[in-house]
């Protein structure tokens, strides 16, 4: 079956960098409690996990006893710093996913405490739930059927019904070949990996998410390449790949991400989508970002120019330890809400001073590393605009990493970004590879598939037939 | 002619042609074929391991030294058919622990312990305590490395230190840990021989336990 998208974007949606800010999306969203993501203010959104603990039929209660702690503190933390409002998001882990009723329980806990909040205190609040992709789970995974797909579409329907506001995922089709292709930098699989196989698996998974919000209600949301430009990220920062690598890989994820809203989803993006910005730029959906706040969870380059043009400004994820002050997800919501608030501040005085905000997050990041760099707002922009007038994802996928490879190499010439002396051969290596790679779909799978280890993934879940013989 | 140092340069450099054209070439001039790999490509792989150690390599130049490397040795092998000797560094069993699907930091650890010189035997992801058992008595591994990258599967790591004792094995291997959420201090609680916290550490801590 054919999972065709229900918009294309012939235009950017942001036409000039002087509109390209954080609070203000051209699309706003607005939720059903009359919060609007997108419309001026910028949202703290705050996403914690278990602390380390096992979980099964033994543990549950335990669970279900940390969540409510951690809405508590969170909710109560937002009250005293009067935030003007609070995303909460759960990240469902693979069991509270593959087992749906666990899943719901925690949305359920999470809403109720939410809803208390609002009528007590009225402070306002989303829940975006963002269940596991559990489809990974079974080597070589099923991407289109069995229970592990089953389930999970269980658990965004059972939390969608009982009000969750947002519904996200980290989608991971094409990540079997992806991870390869990463570990060997090899653009030309990670291409074919995002591109085709990205593109294919989210065009089948957000057909049905869009569905299930249209059904309950519920905000689709998007979705990230957190298993994709975050695990070269990951790598890059331990010295295993390139930064450079790392930064064309970033770009070269837009089209796939940029699938969900194409698919109907309508923002606000998800926070680890570090490609959030091309996002905005070209589907003008509000997006959540992070960056220093989500040092809790991970090293990155990107700490200030992440918040350039974010709507809601998130800590990625924290486990539930107490530190000095408070338990940590408690500690990430009150640093959250003082960064909202600064942006906010600036904003409230004219566009000017939201604007110099902006460059200030950009310049004090964009030079030291090629990461940063191609997410500087006139960069976005500049490939965007290049990348909307391609049709095919396939293609735009390639041109995406071109452009970043000639972004940064113009950047390096013009003295605007670093890049350590061993890493500028690879842009050459990176170049020279891409150039490689035919403009038809059909013909580059045909040559790829003779070098893919096909028994890690299977070919028939994304439509595609295996044709060489090896 | 061709020298044995010229040959070690050249699988640090990842050179293939390089590497066989320079092996053919001391073959021909009767070096002795165990020198050729020990003084030459083994040089350079030893090499190698030292620069990814310093982060002065990246992973896909490793994997193309070891690419190299394996040029070499073929050739040498084929050449002499036999009466060349190629020790194993050890044999690792690798596994990322049950519940748990994240396998990247896992393979190149793999991937980091192959071009080194060990025999490793990787169990996939979601792996139950009986299968990492099963495996090194199998394989009769010297080493049995775990990965974790969620909190809440950290905890099964000690589920298989548990497992392997109480088949009578936990003497006879190496335990070592790793990932994301894991510390020198968390190993230490649950009786791991080891941890590294990337994978230039765990070819390292392989090489320590190993030898």
């Amino acid at each position: 079956m054919d999972y065709k998208p229900v918009r294309t974007f012939n235009e950017l949606a942001i036409k000039s960098l002087d509109d390209f800010v954080y609070g203000v999306a051209p699309n706003p969203v607005k939720a059903k409690n009359g919060m609007v993501i997108g419309g001026g203010t910028v949202y703290p959104e705050v996403n914690m996990t278990l602390p380390p603990m096992k979980i099964d039929e033994s543990t549950i209660s335990e669970v279900y006893r940390q969540y409510s702690e951690m809405i508590e503190g969170i909710l109560k933390r937002a009250k005293e710093l009067y935030a003007p409002g609070i995303i909460v998001e759960v990240e469902l882990l693979p069991e509270t996913t593959m087992k749906p009723e666990w899943g719901f329980e925690i949305v359920k806990i999470l809403l109720d405490k939410m809803r208390e909040y609002q009528d007590k205190y009225g402070l306002k609040s989303l829940l975006r739930c963002t269940p596991n992709d559990v489809r990974e789970m079974i080597r070589p995974p099923f991407m289109r059927r069995g229970e592990m797909l089953e389930s999970m579409i269980a658990t965004f329907e059972k939390c969608a019904e009982y009000g969750a506001d947002i519904l996200s995922i980290e989608s991971t089709g094409g990540k079997e070949l992806h991870d390869e292709a990463l570990v060997n930098c090899d653009i030309r699989k990670a291409i074919f990996a995002l591109g085709v196989l990205g593109v294919r698996d989210m065009r089948f998974l957000w057909s049905k998410i869009v569905e299930i919000a249209q059904k309950t209600g519920s905000i689709a949301g998007g979705d990230t390449a957190c298993g994709f430009a975050n695990t070269a990220l990951a790598l890059a920062e331990q010295g295993m790949i390139p930064r450079v690598f790392a930064a064309v890989d970033r770009v070269a994820v837009v089209p796939r991400s940029l699938t969900a809203f194409e698919m109907g989803a309508t923002g606000p993006d998800k926070d680890c989508g570090y490609e959030g910005p091309y996002m905005k730029a070209i589907a003008g959906v509000p997006i959540s970002m992070e960056g220093k706040t989500a040092a809790c969870a991970h090293l990155s380059a990107m700490g200030n120019i992440a918040a350039c043009v974010c709507d809601m400004w998130s800590n990625e994820s924290v486990q539930n330890i107490k530190l000095l002050s408070a338990p940590a997800p408690v500690a990430y919501t009150e640093q959250l809400i003082y960064d909202c608030r600064l942006m906010n501040e600036a904003a409230a005085d004219g566009r000017e001073y939201a604007l110099k905000m902006r460059d200030w997050l950009a310049r004090s990041d964009a030079k030291l590393d090629p990461q940063a760099y191609v997410l500087r707002p006139d960069i976005v922009l500049e490939i965007s605009k290049e990348l909307v007038k391609e049709k095919d994802p396939f293609i735009a996928t390639k041109k995406a990493a071109a452009l970043a490879v000639d972004v940064i190499k113009r950047g390096m010439e013009k003295g605007e970004v670093m890049v350590l002396p061993r890493e500028k051969r690879w842009l050459d290596i990176i170049s020279s590879q891409i150039e490689k790679i035919p403009d038809d779909e059909e013909k580059f799978w045909h040559e790829l598939q003779k070098e893919l280890d096909l028994t890690k993934w299977r070919p028939e879940e994304y439509d595609l037939e295996v044709t060489a013989a090896k | 002619m061709a020298t044995l140092e010229e040959l070690a340069q050249a699988v640090v450099d990842g050179d293939e042609t390089q590497v066989v054209e320079l092996t053919k070439s001391l073959l021909g001039s009767g070096v002795n074929p165990q020198d050729i790999i020990n003084k030459g490509l083994m040089a350079g792989i030893e090499k190698v391991g030292e620069l990814f150690q310093k982060n002065e390599m990246f992973v896909p130049e490793v994997l193309m030294s070891a690419e190299a490397l394996k040029a070499g040795m073929e050739l040498v092998l084929k050449e002499t058919q036999q009466g060349v000797e190629v020790t194993s560094k050890g044999t690792v069993v690798m596994g990322t622990v049950e519940g748990d699907l994240h396998d990247i930091g896992k393979n190149l650890v793999c991937m980091m312990l192959e071009s080194n010189g060990f025999k490793v035997y990787d169990l996939g992801v979601d792996v139950k305590p009986e299968k990492f058992v099963e495996a090194a008595k199998q394989y009769n591994a010297d080493i049995v490395g775990m990965s974790a990258l969620l909190t809440t599967t950290m905890v099964n790591m000690k589920s298989t230190i548990d497992a392997l004792a109480a088949a009578g094995m936990r003497d006879k291997v190496k335990v070592i840990v790793g990932g994301a959420p894991i510390t020198q201090k968390f190993a230490d609680e649950i009786g791991a021989d080891g941890y590294a916290p990337d994978a230039a550490g765990a070819v390292d801590l392989c090489r320590r336990l190993a030898g």
